[in-house]
Formats: C-alpha cells, sequence, structure tokens
C-alpha cells in the first residue's frame, strides 16, 4: 500500500487520533497521532492482514525544542513491502508515551534509549532502565536545555 | 643485551648490580592487559599481530589485572568506564605502569567540549607514564611508545625512585 492508502485506513478506522498527516512534499511520509491509541494502532498495524507491519525498523526520541518531546517509530513490513512512519508529540512536563516494546520487542532497547537520553517515560515497557549512561546518572543529556554536570562521582567533567 | 656483554669471561658468575637485573627483567616481559576501549584497541591488536608483533618485546596481552605489569588505555574513556578502569588499575600488583595511546585517553581527544559522557583525559583518574599521541596512533607510534616506556624503567631505581 501507499502512504496515503495507509494514511486512509487508519484515518477511517482511528479518526479521532489521527492528528496530523504529512504525505505530499515530505522527505518521508508520516503520521502523527495521538499517545492514548498508540497500543490500538500498533496493534492493528501488526495483525491487520492488509497492514501485516511485522518489523519495527527503528524507534527514536526527539526534543523539538518548543516544550514538547517526541517518538518517531519507523515500521515496515516484510510481506507487503510498505512502510509507515508514526509519529508521537507529548508535553514535556509528562513525557508519557505507551510503550509498543510487548508489541514489536525489537523497540524494547531503542525506546530504552529513548528514555536514557530524552526523557520520555514509556509506559508499559517491561523493562525501563537506562541502556548507555551510568544507572545514577542524572537527568538526560540529549534535552535542549541539557546542563553538564561539574562533576560525576568526583571527576571532573568539562576539559 | 648490552647487559650482559663480556661478563662470562672466567668462571660461571655473571655480575650485574640488581638494579639492572630487576629493570631488564621488568622491560623484557612487560604485559599488558588486554582491554581495548574504541578504535585505538584496533591498532592495538594489529600492533599486537604477526605484521609488527609484539611477542618480540615479551609482550603477552594477559585477560587479568592480577597478572599484568601495563595498561594500555586504547581509546575513549567515557565516565562510566573510568570508574571501571580505576577499579582494575587498582586491582594491579605494583610496579605497575600506563600508557595512554591515543587523543581521547590523553586530553578527550574530538569530545573535548561536547563529550558529555567522556573523561577528558584518563590521567584524571590514574597516573600515567607515557602518552601516545595520534588518533589513532599507528602501530610504529604504540612500539615507539612502548620503547619510551622500556627506556624508563631501565633508568628505575630501587634507592632512588625516579617513575
Amino acid at each position: 500500500m501507499s502512504p496515503q492508502e495507509i494514511a486512509n485506513v487508519l484515518k477511517a478506522r482511528f479518526a479521532d487520533s489521527i492528528l496530523e498527516i504529512k504525505i505530499e512534499g515530505a522527505v518521508d511520509p508520516s503520521i502523527m497521532i495521538a499517545p492514548a491509541a498508540w497500543n490500538e494502532i500498533a496493534l492493528f498495524l501488526r495483525d491487520d492482514p492488509a497492514m501485516q507491519f511485522d518489523f519495527a525498523m527503528c524507534a527514536s526520541g526527539v526534543d523539538y525544542g518548543k516544550g514538547t518531546l517526541g517518538v518517531v517509530y519507523n515500521i515496515y513490513s516484510m510481506k507487503l513491502n510498505h512502510k509507515v512512519n508514526i509519529k508521537i508529540e507529548v508535553p514535556k512536563s509528562a513525557p508519557e508515551v505507551p510503550s509498543a516494546a510487548l508489541v514489536w520487542p525489537a523497540v524494547n532497547w531503542h525506546e530504552r534509549e529513548a528514555y536514557d537520553m530524552i526523557g520520555i517515560k514509556f509506559a508499559g515497557h517491561p523493562d525501563l532502565r537506562r541502556i548507555l549512561m551510568p544507572n545514577d546518572w542524572e537527568g538526560h543529556p540529549l534535552q535542549k536545555d541539557y546542563k553538564t554536570p561539574e562533576f560525576y562521582q568526583g571527576m571532573k567533567v568539562p576539559y | 643485551m648490552g647487559l650482559l656483554d663480556k661478563k662470562f669471561s672466567n668462571s660461571n658468575v655473571i655480575i650485574t648490580s640488581l638494579d639492572d637485573l630487576l629493570n631488564w627483567s621488568r622491560l623484557s616481559s612487560m604485559w599488558p592487559m588486554q582491554f581495548g576501549l574504541a578504535c585505538c584497541a584496533i591498532e592495538m591488536m594489529a600492533t599486537g599481530a604477526s605484521h609488527y608483533d609484539l611477542d618480540r618485546f615479551g609482550i603477552f596481552f594477559r585477560a587479568s589485572p592480577r597478572q599484568t605489569d601495563v595498561m594500555i588505555v586504547a581509546g575513549t574513556v567515557s565516565l562510566k568506564m573510568a570508574t571501571r578502569i580505576k577499579k582494575l588499575y587498582d586491582q594491579m600488583a605494583e610496579p605497575r605502569y600506563v600508557l595512554s595511546m591515543g587523543s581521547c585517553s590523553n586530553c578527550g581527544g574530538p569530545y573535548w567540549e561536547h563529550g558529555y559522557h567522556v573523561l577528558k583525559g584518563v590521567d584524571r583518574v590514574i597516573p600515567v607514564d607515557v602518552y601516545i599521541p595520534g588518533c589513532p596512533p599507528r602501530p610504529e607510534a604504540l612500539m615507539e611508545g612502548i620503547m619510551k616506556l622500556q627506556e624508563k624503567i631501565r633508568s628505575e631505581s630501587l634507592v632512588k625512585k625516579t617513575a
């Protein structure tokens, strides 16, 4: 299916939860959805015979720098050779996104990285720990307003 | 082997000073710890392999800090790793030496400004004997560093600590 057809199917089924569809002129077409519907949409994308999205290629955290954080899921169907990019945007004050790690186990570590670097809390994630930074690290380093600490465990950090 | 030359002329007695003997044995079998942190480790492995052949210096990589004399810090030291490096260094038996290999472990390298996760020089956690510049240093540079360290060990003394 083309990105437009996929968007049409989703729009028909999850009308209110589809916030924005960017296809014309976009380098990579994307669909913005409401966070609350993500679990339902993910299961539909994976299990519907016309969709069969069986491969989550990537999940990335984003800091949009205007008080919102986001997650982008790049999902692909091996069987039907089509692709969809799902975007979810949440306020920085309550950065909670439903986890897709139980739908596609491959995004487990991607979501841990998004949590570690950006600070998105994935509700329902089976093992939401930091993956790159040490466990006792404070803050999420890839947030736009992140300040590098002066010391970590007695070691000076700045040059 | 200039050390033992012409000392065999009469009888079976070898005469040398204890300093010379200790230094010679130490510098002839520097066993480094077997761990690498980044691309410098690739050059270190190349130096250890047959083409450059560290074995001819008496250098064998050992997997345990208890059996090693030299720590080659080959690569970027992240803050997470720095705590481990400190621990490994503390576990090494004395006399112990540290070779800092490459810009990252010398001073933070390309991460000097924006590397929130990088220790800006391994000498902030452990004392370093020889710094090897380069990004990464070629095997020749690493061998130069090793020979510099041998020179340093050769000049050590029991009574006068030089290191």
